[in-house]
């Protein structure tokens, strides 16, 4: 969720009724609990989406409605038992998700899960260099603006932040790639590698997906430079979306805690004010910042179906759109699901972080 | 007899009715740069109203016109002449498809918005108000829907809607709805968390002691109270709105060019151009959202910090530069009265 209120310190970004109540408990007790509501939160949402899939009818009339005769389109819903009713396909569903089994698309007819071991590295590595971006640019910004507060750099940053925040990832997208990669051409325009060096991590031993480490691993370095100089405006047009976020954010506790009285202690102490900010200052205000993470993950992965569709980066939120075009919803929720159980897990990740570092969130 | 028509939490409940109206109080509490981040936001939201209620006027050519008198538009021209912003490759006038594109922008926001406001606050009201099973379920619904991302949640929407689909108003009220299921639970939060706060001050309780049922209570005393803060929620929702629009249409999950014109599926038909330095197709559908958004960010934010006594800038000198004995800096009675009336909103 895009929001721009700024979390106020302490703020754990998330209710946990249960875990709230559990008052006096120990580490140990809140990151049971916390492990606890994974399920109810990936359960509800599954049935959401499936309940909210079926309302409109059944998969196969939607991807091949108007392709296929009306008898064969009738054949095929009922040897893929959508003609049953409604609760027994859902406990099915359930059953098969809890073996792990996610369907097979209908358009193409592959098995989900190997959809995500195939694509899901793609959307990590494009989701984790658009945090290194992000970090790199949102928290010293956001110090600096702290820093000269109500001041013109100040003034400049905080329109910077609006403007990462306002500009849609595929606008930012087109404008980096018609800038650096058709008129200056420094930059390809599009996909994760060259055809070659796609090849030749692809057929490495036990390859991880993400091309930046396979190169390294085979000491590819030509590779290695070729997969970085595709994976640079992915990443910032992604990265700047957050960046946006994370200046806000700093900036805001920062200004938060310079305002205390131990900076003052240390101002009277003749403590240089750059070494205020970026010593004593600085480190508080980064805990809301892994409080919001778990938030931008989600955030993250939304914009990361856009970016992907914006750079032809072949990760899930590209096949997702492709699936969407061709009204294959078997997949679209196959995919849907599988984000919401990625959601939910760095959630639960990120609330055991940040409730190590800052013992006021354990209650 | 409880009384909860408290003022709102203006400057100075005794100004005129007209100086304490949200947007015009905030204005005239602001000072030097706050101030320009306000009025640069109400110009650029104003244009942006103009816009969408003039747009038959404004626009040269309708949304789906493809020709005029002299014939046929021709395709992918680069701007100027007749064609001020060039045309797309399917022959629309860029121009004319952007000033559209605004009246769509915020229809979809009016719906959108309207409707989460009141089933969110409903919601919240119910929800905070009556507490037990019913409130702990929907806790656990709301964070499930606010953890996931809410593109993915607006797609789904759509598929359930139109089948991805639509005519202008099915359209609109399609991408409204999607958005509306994403911005629930935002409000549901804030006005159940604000509605368990305000369940235990003391004119809560004498309202139930004078014998007011339930939904009076809810209705009447909670509601006025504990929906303060919406102006804020509504304009930072309204932007959001318009990026999740922009997102489903990018996605093509659009309204069809020939039904209304929409800034992101605009976008979605310009990928393709980009490879070949067509540009103009792009960047004017782009730079509109990004004003639109800007625009209404800029109020919303605003108002938020000057909600807020850490951000507020300080009329007169206070912090480094050292206070002048007439400075009304942190400390002042006014000070402090603003300070308690926004801490305890």
């Amino acid at each position: 969720m895009t929001t721009l209120i700024d979390a106020p310190p302490g703020d754990t970004g998330g209710i946990l009724p249960a875990a709230r109540k559990s008052s006096g408990g120990g580490l140990g007790q809140y990151i049971l609990v916390r492990f606890l509501l994974i399920f109810p939160t990936i359960f509800i949402l599954v049935t959401m989406v499936f309940f909210l899939m079926r309302i409109t009818g059944d998969p196969i009339t939607a991807a091949m409605g108007g392709r296929l005769p009306a008898d064969q389109l009738q054949e095929r819903i009922e040897a893929a038992g959508y003609d049953r009713p409604i609760l027994v396909q859902y406990f099915e569903y359930l059953g098969q998700l809890a073996t792990g089994n996610f369907g097979r698309t209908l358009t193409d007819n592959r098995a989900v899960v190997e959809m995500l071991t195939t694509y899901g590295s793609a959307t990590l590595e494009l989701s984790l260099n658009a945090l290194v971006v992000a970090l790199l640019v949102g928290i010293p910004l956001g110090m600096l603006a702290a820093h000269r507060r109500d001041k013109a750099p100040d003034a400049v940053l905080r329109v910077f932040a609006i403007l990462c925040y306002a500009t849609p990832v595929f606008f930012a997208g087109m404008l980096l790639k018609l800038t650096f990669s058709v008129w200056l051409g420094w930059l390809p325009v599009a996909g994760r590698a060259k055809t070659s060096s796609e090849l030749a991590l692809t057929s490495l031993e036990a390859p991880t997906g993400i091309y930046w480490l396979d190169a390294l691993r085979s000491g590819n370095m030509a590779a290695f430079a070729d997969v970085l100089a595709h994976a640079v405006l992915p990443a910032v047009a992604l990265g700047l979306l957050t960046a946006g976020i994370f200046l806000r954010l700093v900036r805001t506790n920062v200004i938060g805690t310079l305002g205390r009285d131990y900076i003052e202690a240390g101002r009277s102490r003749g403590i240089s004010e750059y070494r205020l900010v970026t010593k004593h200052a600085y480190k508080p205000a980064l805990i809301p910042i892994i409080t919001v993470m778990g938030l931008q993950i989600a955030v993250m992965l939304g914009g990361a179906v856009l970016t992907e569709k914006t750079f032809e980066w072949k990760g899930l939120g590209f096949q997702l759109a492709n699936y969407l075009t061709a009204r294959d919803f078997v997949a679209v929720q196959g995919i849907v699901v599988l984000l919401a159980i990625i959601v939910a897990l760095t959630n639960f990740i990120v609330d055991i972080i940040a409730a190590l570092i800052d013992p006021r969130v354990r209650y | 007899m409880a009384n909860p028509d408290v003022p709102l939490p203006a400057a100075n409940p005794r100004a005129p009715l007209l100086r304490r109206l949200p947007v015009i109080s905030h204005y005239t509490r602001s000072v030097g740069l706050q101030r320009g981040m306000l009025v640069a936001g109400l110009v650029l939201t104003g244009a942006f109203v103009l816009t969408a209620l003039f747009a038959p006027l404004l626009a040269p050519y309708g949304y789906s016109q493809l020709s005029d008198d002299d014939g046929n538009f021709p395709t992918q021209q680069a701007p100027g002449g007749k064609h001020l912003l060039g045309t797309t490759v399917g022959g629309y006038d860029v121009l004319s498809r952007v000033i559209w594109g605004a009246q769509t922008a915020i229809l979809v926001i009016v719906v959108a918005v309207a409707m989460s406001i009141v089933i969110g606050v409903v919601l919240g009201l119910v929800s905070g108000y009556l507490g037990g099973w019913l409130d702990r379920i929907l806790v656990v619904v709301a964070d499930a829907v606010y953890a996931f991302p809410s593109l993915l949640v607006a797609i789904v929407m759509a598929i359930v809607i139109s089948g991805g689909q639509s005519s202008l108003a099915g359209g609109i009220f399609a991408a409204g709805t999607a958005i509306t299921l994403v911005f629930i639970p935002q409000y549901f939060r804030v006005i159940r968390a604000e509605t368990v706060r305000l369940k235990a001050e003391p004119f809560v309780e004498s309202a139930k002691v004078v014998g007011a049922s339930n939904i009076r209570i809810m209705g009447r005393h909670i509601y006025r109270n504990a929906t303060r803060t919406l102006p804020l929620i509504f304009t930072l929702n309204a932007s959001e709105a318009i990026l999740t629009l922009a997102g489903l249409g990018f996605l093509g999950f659009g309204i069809e060019p020939s039904s209304a014109a929409e800034w992101g599926f605009d976008l979605n038909k310009a990928l393709a151009d980009t490879t070949s330095g067509i540009w103009w197709t792009g960047l004017f559908p782009g730079m509109a959202i990004v004003l639109t958004v800007v625009g209404l960010t800029l109020v919303g934010e605003s108002i938020n910090d000057l909600n807020d006594p850490r951000l507020r800038g300080r009329k007169s000198a206070a912090g480094k530069v050292t206070p002048g004995p007439a400075a009304a800096g942190p400390g002042t009675a006014a000070h402090a009265a603003i300070e308690t009336e926004v801490r305890g909103s």
